[in-house]
């Protein structure tokens, strides 16, 4: 009798850990029926009813396209103007508690017991977390956002502050200067602490709860401490059906959006905008990137998401450099640590739930994005936990946290840094000025950009294939979690299960898409976020209890 | 003729693996070789196991019961994975490699026409591995 040791072996004893005592078995509540040739291993009843209700709703929409837009439209409304404040408080108390955990002693812990060694190296963990958490975000708003609230005609600028320009005019040089820096900070306080806050307490918790407690990686995990075992009943089952919900809405929006930015964007390269602006185009997209995804999830975590991650994160950064460097170089670089100085000195204003006057943007913006995050949080959570063995905690809260926070600082001030100057150069001649302020036609500010520096063609294309592949990365990411979660936590359930997943997400996205276009999306993705957002302050709570009986 | 048999096993499936572990402890009997365990599990908690190192001491176990039931020498190997859905067949394959096994017996469904899609992983094991595989129907 020998146990052997070498490089693929267990590393041995994974040092102390506060295991949670149950006699639950992971996997006992799981069905294995067999579908025709295919053998299934799932949750019961988390997989059918998550399944049922999405397809349900999916029908819905496409019987109802004309009616369910606006109602969609009108209930988001709602919710961000009514709950704006619940929001805002919301995400303010996520980044108080990473920071706390941050400079606390819980930053000792070690995710997966006090010896565990990490699974990934800085740089392919830092991809995937990054692909997963903002990928086709950052490439759909980079320009977008700092040129809207530079310019925005529509009483929505940040804090009512000073807008750059007016009726197509430049203001003189102060306002200017006073526009660029509150749409910086306005900016990059969307892109930075919170959303990332929200994100590591989804990933922190649910990797405490799994690698150190022993529980089934799932969400219902985290809130051992608060239900005890009735996690394993309904209270758990509405936890996790959420959870897939907030997910595939949570998807769709970034994949609807992913669709229509790459068929505009081709419309634009090819000079055809008729094919850019038609919803066939982007369902032909869908249906492309679905398949991409299907031959990554086929390839697994190493092969897939892995591989993919590193290939978004090498494309960005040259695209990014390239920005840089035929940009407005020298202003560009004066700029970052000025517009995250700004962003410092405004955050408390910009975060503050009460007594504020710029309703549009705090509730139409602000809002909005915190409910967007929340509503991807279990994704991404669950995706960032997969992968985040064997990190410290102020490690893994460095860098979900610290560093993000500062590569989208950097991603916004090269993309919307370049964009303002377009602006203050070339005022209402600027293609972005068309594109965002005159009319708004979101998904072509990118290219606007792109089109007025060298070299047009070829950067347009990479940034289409980029948004490509972050598009096909979410959507290998998106399925392989919610598989996870309706298997019950099992991570090795058969991966017809997953092609299962992909392939419904490709269909929600397209339904969606007909259904209302992105109003319909984006409503489906905030209505999810509200409840969530409910679910997370209380896992604030089990996460803390959670790091406090763990040896450190 | 051999001098190590490698036994995949999954440990959730332990009770319909009966034949194959006999067949495996009949040659290892017959060739005085040692019979290795191999177990591919993920990081996360899975069924049975709620860590990789708590998936290690329940695979050791098994092959201690395997040695006096059978009365064969015998060892484990419990291998980490990424992706277990989708990594098991390489991991196992590079297990074999690293532990200079010279045969492989394992369990493995009745073929059907899912196969020509997805292998089973005692198929793979076949057509992939340098060494003797014995497959148990």
């Amino acid at each position: 009798m020998s146990q052997e040791d070498d490089i693929e072996a267990i590393p041995e004893p994974e040092g102390a850990s506060e295991v949670i005592e149950t006699d639950y078995e992971i996997g006992q509540d799981n069905i294995t029926p067999k579908i025709g040739p295919f053998g299934l291993d799932i949750h019961n009843p988390v997989f059918a009813i998550s399944g049922l209700v999405v397809v349900a709703f999916v029908i819905l929409t496409l019987m109802f396209q004309d009616s369910v837009g606006p109602a969609f439209s009108a209930m988001r409304g709602f919710l961000t103007s009514t709950f704006d404040w619940f929001f805002l408080s919301a995400a303010n108390v996520f980044v108080i508690v990473c920071l706390g955990i941050l400079v606390s002693p819980l930053g000792k812990v070690r995710i997966g017991g006090l010896d565990a060694t990490p699974d990934y190296s800085y740089l392919g963990w830092f991809a995937m977390l990054f692909a997963a958490g903002m990928g086709i975000g950052l490439m759909f708003f980079g320009v977008l956002e700092p040129v809207y609230y530079f310019g925005t005609p529509w009483g929505d600028n940040p804090l009512g502050g000073d807008l750059g320009i007016v009726e197509g005019a430049l203001a003189d040089p102060e306002t200017v200067e006073s526009a660029r820096r509150l749409a910086m900070a306005s900016t990059i306080f969307h892109w930075g602490l919170h959303p990332w806050a929200i994100y590591a307490i989804v990933a922190l918790s649910l990797a405490l709860f799994a690698y150190n407690k022993g529980l089934p990686l799932t969400v219902r995990s985290i809130f051992y401490p608060i239900f005890g075992e009735r996690i394993w009943g309904w209270p758990g089952h509405i936890i996790d059906i959420l959870a897939v919900f907030a997910t595939i809405f949570g998807l769709s929006t970034s994949l609807g959006l992913g669709a229509q930015q790459a068929s505009a964007g081709l419309g634009f390269v090819l000079g055809m905008p008729d094919l850019g602006a038609s919803i066939t185009t982007s369902l032909v997209l869908i249906a492309i990137i679905t398949g991409m995804a299907l031959i990554s999830v086929l390839r697994g975590l190493d092969g897939g998401v892995k591989i993919l991650s590193e290939i978004n994160m090498g494309l960005a950064l040259l695209l990014m450099v390239f920005v840089l460097l035929v940009g407005p170089t020298l202003v560009l670089l004066g700029n970052v640590l000025g517009n995250i100085g700004a962003y410092f000195s405004e955050v408390v204003s910009l975060s503050n739930p009460v007594g504020r006057e710029d309703d549009g943007f705090r509730q139409g913006w602000t809002a909005f994005y915190w409910a967007w995050w929340i509503s991807w949080s279990p994704f991404v959570g669950m995706f960032i936990a997969r992968v985040s063995r064997g990190r410290s905690v102020r490690e893994f809260i460095t860098c979900v946290l610290i560093i993000p926070t500062l590569a989208s600082a950097i991603w916004m001030t090269t993309f919307g840094g370049t964009a303002i100057q377009q602006l203050i150069d070339n005022a209402s001649e600027a293609a972005v000025f068309s594109y965002v302020i005159d009319s708004y036609v979101p998904e072509l500010s990118l290219f606007g950009m792109l089109s007025e520096l060298p070299l047009a063609s070829i950067t347009m294309v990479i940034a289409i294939v980029l948004v490509i592949v972050f598009f096909v990365t979410s959507s290998d990411s998106g399925s392989l979690v919610i598989d996870t979660i309706t298997a019950g936590g099992k991570i090795n359930a058969p991966v017809s299960q997953r092609v299962f997943w992909v392939i419904f997400e490709g269909l929600v996205a397209a339904s969606l898409l007909l259904g209302g276009g992105l109003a319909a999306l984006q409503a489906a993705s905030v209505s999810t976020g509200l409840p969530f957002a409910l679910v997370l302050l209380l896992a604030c709570y089990a996460l803390i209890r959670g790091l406090m009986s763990e040896p450190r | 003729m051999y001098r190590k048999v490698i036994f995949p096993v999954d440990l959730s499936h332990i009770d319909q693996l009966t034949k194959a572990l006999a067949t495996a402890a009949d040659l290892a009997k017959h060739y005085g070789a040692e019979i290795c365990y191999v177990g591919v599990t993920g990081e996360a908690p899975a069924p049975g196991a709620r860590s990789p190192a708590d998936y290690a001491d329940k695979l050791a176990a098994f092959a201690s019961e395997q040695a006096s039931k059978h009365g064969v020498t015998t060892a484990s190997k419990a291998c980490v994975s990424h992706d277990p859905s989708v990594d098991t067949d390489k991991t196992l394959m590079s297990a074999i490699n690293e532990l200079g096994g010279d045969l492989v017996v394992m369990q493995t469904h009745a073929p059907s026409a899912m196969d020509y899609i997805w292998a089973g992983h005692g198929d793979t094991i076949a057509a992939h591995a340098d060494v003797s595989v014995f497959l148990v129907r």
